[in-house]
């Protein structure tokens, strides 16, 4: 999994590194990040980092063998990771509908729904797996100590949640003070 | 084949159904057993290695006369762009997985693989996507702006047929393919060694894997992430590569950051082969493990670190460039110690002159052509003239064939005996030999000659300028007699298959663990496994006086 996740990890940096480069060619108009949410945005953000923190705490019931408290954590992780999707889905509606901004539109179009919908893509994957952990545990394969499953999902989900706040930094943050043009 | 007696799975695990031992196809499809998936491996690599080298017969055919209307311009871009595309992404790099998991556990004295139904999914994933590629011909024409498929020529307006998509998809999936198998062959050798094979004793082969797939985790992703944005392009009408405001530089810079490594990614399982077979078929112990097995490890660092040297042409300055011509020609130098490890191997050792060792021994030459001329295009002004010249085509296709092929040609007929428990015929492979050699020589070295002379490559035919004509059909025939050598080579594998001589467990006097089981090897690959103490554990077992001290 942490191979996976190197590999992932490489994906995501040629994609970042597109959305640089687009964003200081020629034909880039900056006044359409102006566009983005930081605040709304921000604070879904908030929601899927405290995912990662939630997913610890399954993982420590799991350690502890409370079980209960794992699926309750679960379940936590769960709802947090869709509010953040949520999140992500009423941008991209603000953003097609009111700001007619698509992945066709222009060059910060194309880069921005590419790089955070590739990231969406992986959310969800995550809440699959999350998913499958969750009903394994309800079919009680989680009775017994010792299994890896738990914190090997976990590798993939805070990776997920890392790249969400470098990809957050680059196309949120950093515009913001002019770092990047 | 001769594998009959294989059943997929143990029984207890598939409790209602009966399995007989020989189900026929079903058994194949079905397999996670790594013998027989590195097999099918290695058979879609000859398919597509046949169907690929008539692609280059034709496109050879058309340029054998100046101003030749065999084929239509547009045909000839078909034709070159899947010829390239499919010798790399079809036939290197299923060869190398398919020696990979068969070898890798069998070396390391492990009965599977990590991820046994991880190694069926990357097969079929490769072989799917090389489906999806072909079926762009018949959904109105295959991809047609050359194997690295640059930006803007692969964008709707340049390329409207539907093959660019089919590409993208059919090269996805099969990356998708090729990253599992390279996880699955880390965490192989990570964890199933045998008892006694710390890594500084790793068979070299196993070694050069084993780097090689950190290269393939690292740098097909980039590959990956530009095809996405192709794909995304062409269907969603976006910006990443097109005119209207994004940059066609874009997909030069993350094509090379994947397509220089990819170079290095074919070559390193075949220097890992050529390691082996030098020792054996020379009698003696490599010389100088520690610096083959480093200098593999520089190889896979400076890989990153070259990709511009493809971009000379672009304008990027003259820093960037002096740069990137500098790492290129420091890559040379741990290939130029492998080389010369090789020949102190063979330096007063009993060479036996087997077809294996005579496709080694024709590396050495070959590889070192295409690396002369490889540094010769590090210097940046002569990369400016000869750029998309014929040069080029020559250069590239003596290090892949010199290199890449000659490798798989040696792997198999050394390792023929054991996954078949059948000999190879050698004189036949001997004629085989010559004429691939010879045929290889005849057509790629006058290209050296006709890209001074200024003729530019991809192009569907040429005006009768002084030379052109001559040198061109000797290139032409030069092909054919590949041609010939490739039907020859098709003909020795299924007579070796039907009528071979059945092949003892040890036939070339072998120094590692996969001459210690039967040929081919069961099921299960060993019972009981010799102890490992040094870097030739079957060598140690045979002259127990005269050990390898480690």
């Amino acid at each position: 999994m942490k191979l996976l996740v190197g590999t992932e990890a490489m994906f995501f940096l040629s994609l970042i590194m597109a959305f640089i480069y687009l964003s200081v060619i020629a034909g880039y108009v900056p006044a359409e990040q102006n566009a983005l949410n930081i605040t709304s945005t921000g604070i879904f953000s908030i929601f899927l980092v405290a995912s990662s923190g939630t997913f610890m705490l399954a993982e420590r019931g799991y350690k502890k063998s409370n079980i209960k408290s794992m699926k309750v954590w679960l379940i936590v992780t769960i709802v947090l990771a869709i509010i953040f999707l949520f999140g992500q889905g009423k941008e991209y509606v603000h953003l097609i509908h009111a700001e007619q901004i698509t992945i066709s539109s222009s060059l910060f179009g194309t880069s921005f729904f590419t790089l955070t919908g590739f990231h969406g893509l992986h959310v969800f994957i995550g809440i699959i797996l999350l998913s499958i952990l969750l009903i394994m545990a309800f079919l009680g394969d989680f009775k017994k100590p010792g299994s890896n499953l738990l914190s090997t999902a976990g590798i993939y989900w805070h990776f997920v949640d890392i790249v969400w706040i470098v990809v957050f930094t680059v196309v949120y943050v950093l515009p913001k003070f002019n770092l990047i043009k | 084949m001769s594998e009959k007696n294989i059943i997929p799975e143990p029984q207890q695990s598939l409790p209602n159904t009966n399995v007989s031992n020989d189900q026929g196809l079903l058994q194949w499809i079905s397999s996670v057993d790594h013998k027989q998936i590195g097999i099918m491996y290695l058979l879609m690599a000859l398919l597509f290695f046949i169907v690929g080298g008539a692609f280059a017969l034709l496109m050879r055919v058309q340029l054998a006369v100046p101003n030749n209307h065999f084929l239509s311009p547009e045909t000839y871009n078909q034709l070159f762009t899947m010829h390239g595309t499919t010798m790399i992404f079809f036939v290197l790099m299923p060869a190398i997985f398919g020696f990979s998991v068969y070898f890798t556990p069998l070396m390391i004295g492990a009965n599977e693989m990590a991820f046994p139904r991880l190694n069926a999914f990357s097969l079929w994933m490769t072989f799917f996507g090389g489906l999806i590629l072909y079926f762009s011909f018949a959904a109105g024409g295959a991809p047609d702006a050359g194997w690295f498929n640059y930006a803007p020529l692969n964008e709707h307006n340049y390329s409207s047929s539907k093959g660019i998509d089919y590409y993208c998809l059919g090269l996805l999936l099969s990356g998708i393919g090729s990253l599992t198998t390279a996880i699955n062959l880390i965490v192989t050798v990570l964890h199933y060694r045998i008892k006694g094979m710390r890594l500084n004793k790793l068979p070299l082969f196993v070694w050069m894997v084993f780097v090689n797939a950190f290269l393939i985790v690292a740098a097909l992703p980039a590959l990956n992430a530009a095809l996405s944005m192709l794909i995304l392009d062409r269907q969603f009408d976006a910006h990443f590569f097109t005119a209207a405001g994004g940059s066609a530089l874009l997909w030069q810079h993350l094509f090379w950051l994947f397509g220089h490594p990819e170079v290095y990614i074919v070559v390193l399982p075949a220097f890992g082969i050529y390691s082996e077979v030098f020792p054996v078929f020379s009698g003696k112990p490599i010389f100088g493990y520690n610096i083959v097995a480093a200098s593999s490890v520089a190889i896979a660092l400076l890989a990153f670190g070259v990709w511009m040297h493809h971009m000379f042409a672009v304008g990027s300055g003259l820093v960037v460039n002096s740069f990137f011509s500098a790492s290129s020609m420091l890559i040379g130098i741990p290939t130029g110690i492998k080389i010369f490890n090789w020949l102190a191997t063979m330096y007063g050792g009993k060479i036996r002159f087997t077809v294996s060792m005579l496709f080694a021994i024709a590396f050495l030459i070959e590889f070192t052509i295409g690396g002369l001329t490889g540094i010769a295009f590090s210097i940046v002004p002569i990369d400016w003239q000869l750029t998309d010249t014929y040069y080029v085509v020559a250069h590239l296709h003596y290090v892949f064939i010199g290199g890449s092929v000659f490798g798989m040609m040696c792997g198999l007929f050394y390792w023929f005996p054991k996954m078949t428990g059948r000999m190879l015929n050698e004189k036949l492979g001997k004629w085989f030999f010559w004429l691939f050699v010879i045929g290889f020589n005849a057509t790629f070295f006058v290209q050296h000659i006709l890209g001074i002379l200024g003729m530019a490559r991809r192009v569907y035919t040429y005006p009768d300028y002084k030379w052109y004509g001559l040198l061109n059909f000797i290139s032409t025939v030069g092909a054919m007699l590949m041609g010939v050598a490739g039907l020859l080579l098709v003909y020795i594998i299924f007579k070796g298959l039907r009528k071979g001589k059945k092949a003892p467990a040890d036939p070339w006097d072998g120094f590692t663990l996969e001459w210690t089981t039967s040929s081919p090897p069961g099921l299960k690959n060993f019972d009981t496994i010799t102890e490992v103490t040094g870097r030739r554990p079957l060598w140690d077992l045979k002259h127990p006086d005269m050990r390898d001290k480690m």
